[in-house]
């Protein structure tokens, strides 16, 4: 019992860090992306120009790092747990696009995220491990 | 051409999270402290199964782009997140994960959201 909850707060914790390092990464790279002074095309110099901005760097260092989360916690969970649940991190990306990059946010976008937390939530409530507790149960 | 683009996209994240969510079940428990992460990069260089998933999402990525600039993009985003019910049907079948009405139903909520967010 002890040992599922522990499995459970490590799942927990690379989840919270995973879906803070996902939108906090697109939000950097977008912030550095639409301050680069040259237009992204084909030419992958310019490509190689954005990635030296600091903004673009850190976003994809962080974005580097929440994959490496995201396997760590597949490690842990179920991946029709870590998929629903994960999905947070679109109504991070929405609300971080409203306060720091000033994007209009519609009625209808508010209601889909109330929709991903309801969703995220009913996933949430479930055993984050069905295959491993199976096994060790047997 | 949009739907060719499409069922790659759907197509590579569904491979690439299948085979990232069973080799890693096989790898054990990992971490991303610092000893952690050490471990976990060793773990996938050691593992054929990860690179190729790093792959598939390589290349969901660029079909992903290539989506984007051919189709609008509350086309494409909606439309991608089909993947969710895919990877969940695939998760029981394939991964045998115990896919309960609770779990289902969260999936289908959070694509519905998904959806609506993107438009």
């Amino acid at each position: 019992m002890t040992a599922i909850r522990g499995m459970r707060f490590r799942t927990y914790s690379l989840l919270a860090l995973f879906v803070f390092l996902r939108p906090l990464g697109n939000l950097s790279m977008a912030w550095g992306t639409k301050h680069f002074p040259q237009v992204l095309s084909l030419n992958p110099v310019v490509y190689l120009r954005a990635m030296a901005d600091p903004f673009v760097a850190l976003g994809i260092g962080m974005l580097i790092l929440s994959l490496l989360t995201r396997l760590a916690l597949l490690s842990l969970a179920d991946l029709s747990f870590v998929l629903p649940v994960t999905a947070i991190g679109y109504v991070l990306a929405t609300l971080f696009g409203k306060v720091f990059l000033h994007e209009a946010v519609s009625a209808q976008q508010w209601m889909g995220s109330v929709l991903i937390f309801l969703g995220t939530g009913l996933v949430g409530s479930t055993s984050q491990n069905t295959t491993q507790i199976a096994e060790e149960l047997q | 051409m949009k739907w060719i683009l499409l069922s790659i996209v759907v197509t590579a994240t569904a491979l690439s999270d299948l085979l990232q969510s069973h080799e890693m079940k096989r790898a054990g428990e990992q971490s991303v402290g610092a000893r952690g992460l050490a471990r976990l990069l060793k773990t996938i260089a050691r593992r054929r199964e990860l690179i190729l998933s790093i792959g598939c999402l390589a290349v969901s990525f660029f079909a992903f782009m290539a989506l984007v600039q051919a189709t609008p993009l509350s086309f494409a985003v909606p439309a991608s997140a089909a993947s969710f019910i895919l990877e969940t049907v695939l998760a029981k079948v394939v991964l045998k994960e115990d896919v309960g009405p609770r779990r289902a139903a969260g999936a289908v909520l959070v694509l519905g959201g998904v959806i609506l967010l993107a438009r």
